[in-house]
């Protein structure tokens, strides 16, 4: 039979204890607005387990959502936090980190918002390598808007606008990342918590366009329209269903319904930033004028 | 607030903030030694949070709270709140239980 635990509020108070996320949150906008069993909290204990074994100085860290369930991130992270318009986190990021350049810049949002409205910004941010680390939440719905179909949707299960199931070829997003030119790209999911914070904490410390795919359930929307159970169920898919393959050609990493899920690092490489390259280029033309700009990131 | 299973039993220990708690049972099913389960009690909300009824088990690894989607668990090394307790007081960390 299950007890209550014994109950001791002092003992965390009188040991200074603290769940290690809390620093991370504004605590006072908790419990958030998540549902049950939705996963983007838990990719958020990632991220804070990433921030503190980077050991950034977290002045220097920003982070930029877009609209969304996951676009929410922002506003509960107890860091320099900016939730723009749906789709244009990037742009905003842009903007922040080139005017910023010593700040280390995530963009943390939806598969919708970086993908569907925001698909313009995100590919052209991969081919200029924009040093930005974007966490894509994946849960290959629309969650907030009442469950769309979504680009990453996969063929087959039911949507609000695909009541009959999606027929439409979803992205690939990491092939998507990899042929765009992103330095970093790597997939895992909410069951992988460390192998997800461990990308994340590389990701941080990577320099150019860094694309993480952290695949997380949206029981609400979509697993409970297509009888995939909840939350837990979904995580138990992920582990059933993903291989790890380090390495491999992100060709090969699509997924289809309720399909393997190939998981791991699958780029990590070294390319010329927008702001090295434009110094490089404005160096030759101009010589001696021209003083270059930004080199020292200070997160570095 | 937290409630804790203070007695002294396995490794490690969990603190759960109930009143948070949404019952997705991720701590549940990913704990590594499966030392958790639900209560048989619910919280204000009608959920059922987890408690310890194998605290011998419990390592403290804080896998629970790498997966808590609700930040409602987390939890703590013996060894390390020792750490703490020779730092500050002298008095034994865990009363025995009732
Ligand atoms: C310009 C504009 N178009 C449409 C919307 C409605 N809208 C809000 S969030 C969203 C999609 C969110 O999906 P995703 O980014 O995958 O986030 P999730 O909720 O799944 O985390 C849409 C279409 C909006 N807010 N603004
Ligand atoms: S609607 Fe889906 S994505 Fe949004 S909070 Fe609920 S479960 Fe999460
Ligand atoms: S701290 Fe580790 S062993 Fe203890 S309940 Fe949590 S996951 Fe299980
Ligand atoms: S993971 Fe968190 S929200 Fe889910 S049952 Fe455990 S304590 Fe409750
Ligand atoms: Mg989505």
């Amino acid at each position: 039979m299950n007890e209550l635990p014994s109950f001791d509020a002092n003992l965390e108070q009188e040991f200074g204890l603290i769940n290690p996320v809390m620093p991370y949150l504004r605590q006072d906008r908790i419990p958030h607005i998540w549902c049950p069993g939705c996963g983007i909290g838990t990719t958020v204990n990632c991220f804070a387990r990433a921030l503190t074994d980077s050991g950034m100085d977290l002045d220097k860290v920003a982070i930029v959502s877009g609209i969304g369930c996951t676009g929410r991130v922002a506003g509960y992270m107890n860091l320099d936090s900016f939730h723009t318009t749906h789709g244009r986190a990037i742009p905003f990021a842009t903007g922040l980190k080139l005017a910023n350049p010593g700040m280390k810049v995530v963009v943390y949002s939806g598969d919708g918002d970086l993908t569907a409205i925001g698909g313009n910004h995100f590919v052209h941010a991969a081919r200029r390598n924009m040093d930005l680390m974007v966490v894509c939440v994946n849960n290959f719905t629309y969650g907030m808007t009442g469950g769309q179909v979504a680009p990453t949707t996969p063929v087959g299960p039911s949507q609000t606008t695909m009541p009959y199931g999606n027929f439409e070829n979803p992205f690939n997003l990491p092939f998507l990342a990899d042929a765009c030119g992103a330095v970093y790209v790597a997939r895992w999911t909410v069951y992988h918590v460390k192998q997800l914070a461990k990308a994340l904490l590389e990701g941080l410390h990577k320099k150019g366009f860094v694309f993480i795919e952290a695949m997380s359930p949206c029981p609400t929307l979509y697993s409970r329209r297509n009888r995939l159970g909840d939350g837990v169920d979904q995580l138990k898919y992920y582990k059933e269903k993903s291989v790890i393959r380090n390495g491999a050609d992100t060709k090969e990493v699509g997924i289809a319904y309720q399909g393997e899920i190939v998981v791991g690092k699958f780029v990590d490489r070294d390319r010329p930033t927008w702001l090295d390259s434009m110094n490089e280029h404005y160096g030759k033309v101009f010589g001696d004028r021209f003083t270059p700009y930004g080199v020292t990131d200070g997160q570095e | 607030m937290s409630e804790a299973t203070p007695v002294k039993k396995g490794k490690g220990t969990v603190f759960v903030r109930m009143e948070i708690c949404k019952g997705c049972s991720f701590c549940i099913d990913f704990c590594p030694t499966h030392c958790i389960e639900f209560s048989r009690e619910f919280n204000a909300k009608g959920y059922h949070f987890p408690v310890l009824p194998r605290p011998e088990d419990c390592t403290g690894c804080d896998l629970c709270g790498l997966y808590c989607p609700d930040f409602a668990i987390y939890g703590v090394k013996f060894k390390d709140i020792e750490k703490r307790r020779q730092a500050a007081a002298p008095e034994p960390l865990v009363p025995a239980q009732p």
